[in-house]
């Protein structure tokens, strides 16, 4: 059971990496929508500092929402989901191997690079890990919850903007505490509270996602 | 007992059970609402801080309280209908939604008119409102997935998961006044404890609940039938129907 989970695993990552260019574009987009901010809104290091755990957040929510499609529509298409499910691989192990595949080539390097972004809107040293710790426990939810959403629109037409209108509500919990968590952080309070829910909602998101994606993989292929 | 179950999940006996139990639906709401409105509005008192801005309360506390009470039906009758592949509930999960959807609306709205002159603005990102506007975004997601599939059966099942991962929100929208420090004010109502409100309040409030309630299922049964009718086009009672009338 649970090596036929790591080979998904390893069989996802190896499909994504060997089409390098995919898995440079979610973190292409993340780097670029938040260098858009300090252009459109104002280039002032203090305001900057102060909307940075936002923009971080936001970008990142949108730039795994982005990498969703890509690990899902394909396998879709050529009809290697259908095959998975054929030769006796759960659906809910389908899901889990998906989410994690996709969270160590979209979510970990967003994790990575986001210091980067924070040192560049003049966030404090303590405030950037905080961001990175709160990014860790975070983007993995983000997967999980957006296979979800992934899952019920396989295969739709339209399925890319239903997506998005489907997984952000669902995502703005792990979004709310995400951003307050850096937002205590930079002013010097405990921000301890916002971890351990962020950690919360990623233990009950494996919990879930995994069957509800399920779920709904079956009904969108047959 | 048990018969009477099962016809339940008969699109056919449910329509002519809805069109028996229709008349006492409409008489009851248009009565609940005239002595309920009446009550609030004319008679009972004004609060000693508000003024004559609490009586909002009369229409936004049944309406906030009916949508997520739709919701759960919404989620349950979609779960009932994936589990057991019941047409009948997946066709109740799916006339819920415009009317949950509306009245989540109307709540919004009377919210935001009462939060101007109470609170001093019309909006505030606090726990309640903001968990409360996601169960705004969580109908329209349903509405707008079910409509994506062209096929029905399945977009009945897609939609019934995605009702029922959305039930996660329905706690949080109870509990965020109790978990967070809110802007919003703490339930009133509660079934153990004496409510702290004046009686006249209460009793007009009540009322306006259960009128609100029976509106619902006014509405619901009269968008069960139509659902019914449109899904079973080609059977030979509605036919029979269409060539009596």
């Amino acid at each position: 059971m649970n090596s036929q989970i790591f080979s998904l695993i390893k069989r996802e990552i190896s499909v994504v990496l060997r089409s390098r260019s995919e898995f440079v574009y979610p973190l292409a987009f993340f780097v670029i929508v938040t260098s858009l901010f300090p252009l459109a809104v104002t280039p002032d290091p203090n305001q900057l500092a102060f909307i940075a755990p936002g923009v971080i957040w936001v970008a990142a929510l949108l730039s795994i929402l982005l990498s969703l499609n890509g690990f899902y529509q394909a396998d879709y298409e050529e009809g290697g989901l259908e095959q998975l499910l054929l030769s006796g691989v759960s659906g809910s192990s389908i899901v889990v191997a998906k989410s994690v595949a996709n969270w160590f080539v979209t979510g970990l390097p967003l994790v990575i690079v986001a210091p980067l972004i924070g040192v560049s809107f003049n966030v404090d040293a303590h405030s950037n890990w905080i961001a990175m710790v709160s990014l860790l426990l975070g983007t993995p939810s983000i997967c999980f919850i957006g296979s979800i959403g992934m899952c019920l629109t396989l295969g739709l037409r339209n399925g890319g903007v239903l997506l998005t209108l489907l997984v952000l509500p669902l995502f703005i919990p792990v979004l709310i505490f995400g951003a307050s968590a850096v937002g205590a952080a930079s002013i010097g309070v405990n921000y301890s509270g916002q971890l351990a829910i962020l950690g919360a909602l990623l233990i009950f998101s494996i919990m879930v996602a995994p069957f509800a994606g399920a779920a709904a993989m079956k009904i969108s292929i047959d | 007992m048990w018969t009477w179950f099962f016809q339940l999940a008969s699109p056919k006996w449910v329509y002519q059970f809805a069109n028996k139990l229709l008349p006492w639906f409409r008489a009851a709401t248009v009565i609940l609402f005239l002595v309920g409105l009446a009550y609030g509005l004319l008679y009972s008192p004004m609060d000693y801080q508000q003024g004559n801005t609490v009586r909002i309360m009369y229409i936004h506390v049944p309406a906030a309280f009916l949508s997520m009470f739709v919701y759960v039906l919404m989620a349950i009758s979609g779960g009932i209908g994936y589990i057991w592949r019941i047409k009948m509930a997946h066709i109740v999960s799916v006339s819920c939604a415009p009317i949950g959807a509306i009245l989540t609306l109307l709540a919004l709205f009377t919210g935001a008119i009462w939060g101007l002159p109470t609170w001093g603005t019309f909006w505030q990102w606090d726990a309640r409102l903001t968990s409360y506007l996601i169960l705004f975004f969580l109908y329209l997601g349903f509405m707008a997935l079910h409509s994506a599939f062209d096929d029905r059966k399945t977009a009945d099942r897609a939609a019934a998961v995605l009702a029922l991962v959305g039930l996660v929100n329905i706690p949080i929208i109870h509990f965020s006044v109790e978990w967070w420090n809110s802007l919003h004010q703490g339930a009133t109502i509660s079934k153990f404890e004496k409510p702290s409100m004046d009686v006249d309040m209460l009793k007009a409030l009540l009322t306006m609940i259960v009128a609100f309630q029976v509106y619902f299922f006014t509405v619901l049964l009269q968008r069960v039938k139509a659902e019914i009718l449109q899904r079973e086009k080609l059977s030979s009672w509605v036919r029979k129907l269409v060539i009596d009338q």
